[in-house]
């Protein structure tokens, strides 16, 4: 019987083994090499991280990533509260609209949304052209090329990833504690606000990770709103690269990155059940 | 019941305001594909499908068009199929070990993409894979990857473990009891996780920027050019096309579902 159980684990590993080797092969190996290049392009050491530390391009370029992705994340959070709060608690009608028009945009092309923005935004803009042709403005306004028009396309981009860990949590929650808080006197909003949020917690930090962690590393987005201006770390890595071949400064950036990244993962291990959030995701 | 509050209206106003904002930038794009001029614009004197013609008739948009097709038929084939299979290993083991082979898979979904990219690149030029077809197909397999894994195991957390002991018990060998027990336990997270990987791969253009140079052009890597070189109507057209069959995708999904 033991020896079938260890036999039986030698195949359940047969069927494991084919896609994780070809992440490690593939996958892990690359981003180590990424690791030994920061040391020994363009000379062994740790140069790269020399220049990284007093650059102050660099220290600005970091400051624009966090500060986007936190404006991101606390745009994304109050907006797709809103929603995925209707969706579970007015009665509102079509419901079910409101769930497809959520998830259209997730699943549309980033690429294309963010084009969708450049015609609204850009100077000919339809935005712009409105607003002349209104005659409220004489010449167009900057709605892009700056940071205004990175957030805006920034939030729009990763709204859904904050409205689906929250429905997935509000989903979870037992109307009869705010009947109860309504029931005992409790007004709407007090009810709301020391009954129904406190419950709502675990979404709202399983979105605010979601959304902060990937805005941390985007590219497509501010590379293409920001047109240049508004650099994010991903976009000055590619700029290193390919403007200046620049791989050892790249790769220290990279791993810069990452590092970040980790970091603000463990840090949210404190208040978010990671298994949930990223792992068992639906 | 209770009148509608102040407090549920300001909610449900305020949520249908953010749907709003979510489909309006979409909504604007049909029109500007559908403009009399050569520029990005709303129609001046009258509609025009120059742009869905060109689109249509370029062989340069089809023909990105096609290769994205079939890197990401390639892609949601080989996806499924590794990611499946590792599901169920990990289902059938559920200990330690497994749930650390979980985790490294789902890492695509957390490193930034430019940071990937520069990692396939690198290896990628060892192993000869630039500009090939196959390298993009790699790439985009390993990125698919989380996807399924995570929608198999979602689909397999349904299924009662006595049922494949009983399939052993009575004599089934375990490639048995997967394929005919596990596997069509399996089958809607495979087929969510098939779908997924082909949009993940179709849609996909960092490592492919990194990755190809002129054998190899995606749809999304010809956006991507225009976007940067001259933005011409004909994006308003692709990017329209992309919306409505992504939105005729979602309807025929959730109307299966409802079934």
């Amino acid at each position: 019987m033991a020896a079938r159980a260890f036999a039986d684990r030698h195949r359940y590993w047969l069927l494991i083994l084919p896609a994780l080797a070809a992440m490690l092969i593939f996958y892990v190996w690359p981003l180590i090499q990424i690791f030994a290049i920061s040391f020994t392009e363009p000379t062994t050491g740790f140069g790269n991280y020399v220049e990284l530390l007093s650059s102050r391009a660099i220290r600005t370029s970091f400051v624009i990533t966090f500060r986007v992705a936190a404006l991101t994340t606390v745009g994304c959070l109050l907006l797709g509260y809103v929603v995925a709060y209707a969706i579970y608690n007015t009665r509102a009608r079509y419901v079910g609209l409101m769930l497809m028009l959520v998830l259209l945009p997730f699943w549309l092309s980033v690429l294309v949304r963010s084009f969708a923005w450049i015609v609204l935004l850009g100077r000919g803009g339809v935005v712009n052209d409105a607003l002349i042709g209104l005659g409220l403005i004489d010449r167009p306004l900057a709605l892009m090329h700056n940071e205004f028009g990175v957030l805006i396309a920034m939030v729009h981009v990763m709204l859904p990833y904050a409205v689906l860990p929250l429905m997935a949590n509000m989903k979870g929650i037992d109307p009869s504690y705010v009947a109860a808080a309504r029931g005992l006197g409790a007004s709407e909003l007090t009810a709301f606000r020391q009954v129904y949020l406190p419950q709502t917690l675990p979404g709202i930090f399983s979105a605010a990770l979601l959304v902060f962690v990937i805005s941390l590393g985007f590219y497509i987005t501010p590379a293409l709103l920001g047109g240049g201006r508004v650099l994010m770390i991903s976009e000055y890595i590619t700029y290193q690269i390919q403007e200046f071949l620049k791989w050892g400064l790249g790769t220290a950036l990279s791993v810069a990155l990452l590092v970040a990244t980790a970091a603000v993962i463990l840090a949210a291990a404190r208040f978010v059940n990671l298994r949930k959030t990223l792992l068992e995701r639906g | 019941m209770q009148k509608a509050s102040f407090f549920r209206i300001a909610m449900r106003t305020g949520a249908w305001m953010v749907l709003a904002f979510l489909l309006l930038p979409m909504l604007v794009v049909v029109p500007v594909s559908l403009t009399d001029h050569s520029y990005i614009s709303l129609p001046g004197q009258g509609l025009s499908l120059a742009h869905y013609v060109n689109y249509f008739t370029n062989p340069r948009w089809l023909e990105a068009t096609w290769q994205s097709v079939v890197i990401g038929v390639a892609v949601s084939a080989l996806a499924t199929l590794l990611g499946t299979a590792f599901a169920v290993g990990c289902w059938f083991l559920s200990d330690f070990w497994a749930t650390v082979a979980r985790w490294v898979l789902i890492t695509p979904l957390l490193v930034p993409p430019v940071v990937q990219a520069l990692g396939f690149y690198r290896f990628w030029v060892q192993l000869g894979l630039i500009d090939t077809l196959g390298g993009v197909i790699l790439a985009h397999t390993l990125l698919a990857l989380p996807y399924v894994t995570i929608s198999v195991f979602a689909a397999l957390a349904n299924l009662d473990r006595r049922i494949p002991q009983a399939a052993r018990s009575l004599g089934a060998s375990v490639w048995t009891t997967v394929i005919s027990v596990v596997v069509p336990a399996a089958r809607p997270g495979m087929l969510a996780g098939a779908l997924f990987a082909f949009i993940v791969s179709f849609d996909e253009i960092v490592a492919v920027l990194f990755l190809t140079v002129r054998n190899v052009q995606t749809l999304p890597k010809m956006i991507w050019q225009g976007i940067q070189d001259n933005i011409d109507p004909t994006i308003a057209a692709v990017a329209t096309v992309l919306t409505l069959l992504t939105a005729s995708i979602m309807v025929v999904v959730s109307l299966r579902r409802r079934n």
